[in-house]
């Protein structure tokens, strides 16, 4: 075996033995795990990032760390637990006397909540996605005070799904996970 | 009603409950329907396959343009379109870079299943390159496309910087593995200069890293592929074990010189018929001493690595959270951090926290033990490459570093299976020079 032919045979085997070495970390990553392709309940599908609103504390985080301006988190309203109270605490600032709709009293810093009169003693809020910046303001406010059916979630028609949410590496609950693309929300609300 | 109720509720629930009926659903007596809440669906799971798809099809059409058709013109158009699809339109995620981290985190942890699609985005670049050589770098990589579109006036820099500063990629890689296993950070994710590029939004200072990487890449060719790319290391690997590999001419070199500036990688090794160019004592001297050195350069890098696994351990949220109950005990004025806030209510022991942390603390030294090792390996052998002369006759690419872009193939007056020279093609290039 003359020198050319030998390198070449060398070549070929680290070849072949790089092959074999991918061909088992695939191997190990696809039938090791409980919930890998071939492992016990696969999910090893696309996958989104959702924030769990059990564990959001509000810190506000999730209006600047994300690294769509402004941020693909905002306020949810889960309107089956809605109380449709009349003093909102998640739409006023704590201590509002008259109850209207002047700018001073809201909790949102961009009035994003739209409140309108359903019947006495009852008022509908909206959230005007397109002004909301998941600050979690009114979350706060609506949870403490109450039935907590405003929640932040990110929304994925604008989400990004970067590889590692930034949001998530600096919230300081651990709120954030991944979860499967077929069931992309952690909404919480009774009947839901 | 609301009035009385939330006094009462005030006093009851100081503190955050989540989701408490306190008020009851109203019933509507005017018929008001309530609106259902909307909830986007995110990209469908077909996309993410088309992703693939067309990842697979970039590849194998760059290979072929480059071994069979030896075509610039068609890689450059292909790395357009690779940087409209992958970096604008899927404004740089899901990356082949990136998924070093996806691969190690599922690698090291039970927790993590990495995606499918992430796995073959890791692996199917790195198999065109064991089989075609570094056809992703030419022209499936939106960071590789946008960085040649803007090299207009490459300078050549010589053969110790170019190793010197080619350290970093090990440095860079080195960290995202250690990171990416204890399940800390995706720091290339993270310090991805882009990506802000492609999403139009960034901040201040990752715009200003792109900037600079972009103007430096006018003079220096490719920066960030040569000096930072993590995946370029892994790609150059397997590019100097590869089955074929883009060959500057298509027949015999006559050795015209022409292609001798061509590259603006400094990628191409030229030729070197002299046996021994510093004398044989002194290049036998200077082997054995390496290869002494190099078992010296592991231990001592293991050995720094060991002493800086502290550093690398704070960057850990939860190493950090320890180490933020720790401090801020003493000073009980101050408001409490939302991670503490968190950590309190969350009601997980505090010796859970420190036990777990403990463990993180012993990953962290095993692994910049091993992470400090391999950066020593590295630079031995980058060293052993300096110094090397091996035989060769011909103008040709360097497997390792060379992109396979194919610039050099357009100065090679020889004309594929006649052996003829183009005399268009080199008159043209004379007058250039």
């Amino acid at each position: 075996m003359d020198k050319q032919s030998r390198r070449k045979f060398i070549r070929m085997a680290v070849r072949g033995a790089i092959l074999g070495g991918m061909a088992i970390v695939t191997g190990d990553l696809l039938f090791r795990q409980e919930g890998s392709l071939f492992g016990k309940n696969r999910k090893s599908g696309p996958t989104v990032w959702q924030l769990d609103p059990a564990k959001c504390i509000q810190c506000g985080r999730c209006a600047t760390e994300c690294v769509k301006t402004p941020s693909a988190v905002k306020c949810t309203h889960a309107y089956s637990m809605c109380g449709y109270c009349n003093l909102c605490s998640g739409y006023f600032k704590p201590g509002t006397k008259t109850l209207d709709t002047g700018g001073e009293k809201q909790l949102c810093p961009t009035s994003a909540i739209k409140r309108t009169f359903v019947e006495d003693p009852f008022y509908e809020y909206t959230i005007d996605e397109a002004l909301c910046i998941g600050c979690g303001k009114c979350v706060k406010g609506c949870g403490a005070f109450g039935n907590g059916s405003l929640q932040l979630q990110v929304q994925h028609h604008i989400c990004d799904n970067c590889n590692e949410c930034s949001i998530a590496r600096n919230c300081p609950a651990d709120a954030y996970r991944r979860v499967p693309l077929t069931d992309p929300y952690l909404l919480k609300g009774f009947g839901m | 009603m609301t009035n009385s109720g939330i006094d009462m509720t005030a006093s009851l629930f100081t503190n955050f409950c989540f989701a408490i009926q306190r008020f009851p659903k109203p019933e509507f007596e005017s018929g008001y329907i309530e609106p259902e809440t909307l909830l986007p669906l995110p990209r469908g799971e077909m996309l993410a396959w088309l992703d693939v798809a067309v990842l697979i099809l970039a590849l194998s059409l760059a290979s072929w343009l480059i071994l069979k058709k030896r075509s610039r013109m068609g890689v450059f158009w292909l790395s357009l379109f690779s940087l409209v699809y992958f970096g604008f339109y899927r404004q740089g995620c899901v990356c082949s870079i990136g998924a070093i981290q996806n691969v190690t985190l599922g690698i090291f942890t039970g927790n993590y299943t990495v995606p499918l699609v992430a796995l073959i985005f890791f692996l199917a670049p790195l198999i065109f390159t064991l089989l075609f050589g570094r056809t992703f770098c030419a022209a499936v990589c939106p960071f590789g496309a946008l960085q040649d579109m803007v090299a207009v006036k490459p300078m050549r820099m010589g053969a110790s910087l170019n190793a010197l500063l080619g350290m970093i990629p090990y440095l860079y890689l080195g960290m995202a593995i250690l990171f990416a296993a204890t399940a800390t950070d995706f720091i290339i994710c993270r310090y991805d200069p882009f990506v802000g590029i492609f999403r139009l939004n960034s901040s201040f200072g990752m715009f200003l890293f792109a900037g600079i990487l972009l103007v430096s890449g006018i003079f220096i060719a490719r920066p960030y592929c040569r000096f930072l790319c993590p995946y370029g290391v892994l790609l150059n690997w397997m590019s100097r074990l590869s089955w074929k590999h883009m060959t500057i001419t298509p027949a015999e070199c006559i050795q015209c010189r022409l292609c001798e500036n061509s590259c603006p990688y400094d990628a191409i090794d030229y030729p070197q018929t002299k046996k021994d160019p510093i004398g044989r004592r002194k290049q036998v001297n200077r082997m054995i001493l390496l290869v002494v050195l190099l078992p010296l350069l592991i231990v001592g890098g293991a050995w720094m690595g060991g002493l800086l696994h502290q550093t690398f351990a704070g960057v850990n949220p939860k190493v950090k959270l320890v180490r933020m109950l720790l401090t801020t005990d003493a000073s009980k004025d101050k408001p409490e951090p939302p991670e503490i806030a968190a950590f309190r209510s969350s009601g997980i022991p505090q010796t859970q926290l420190m036990a777990e942390v403990a463990a993180i603390e012993r990953d962290f030294l095993i692994g910049s033990r091993i992470f400090g090792g391999f950066i020593g390996l590295a630079f031995g052998l980058t060293l052993i490459g300096l110094i090397r002369t091996p035989y060769r006759t011909d103008y040709i690419p360097n497997r390792g570093s060379c992109f396979s872009c194919g610039k050099c193939m357009d100065y090679c007056p020889v004309e594929s299976k006649s052996c003829t020279v183009n005399t268009e093609v080199s008159q043209r290039i004379t007058e250039n020079l």
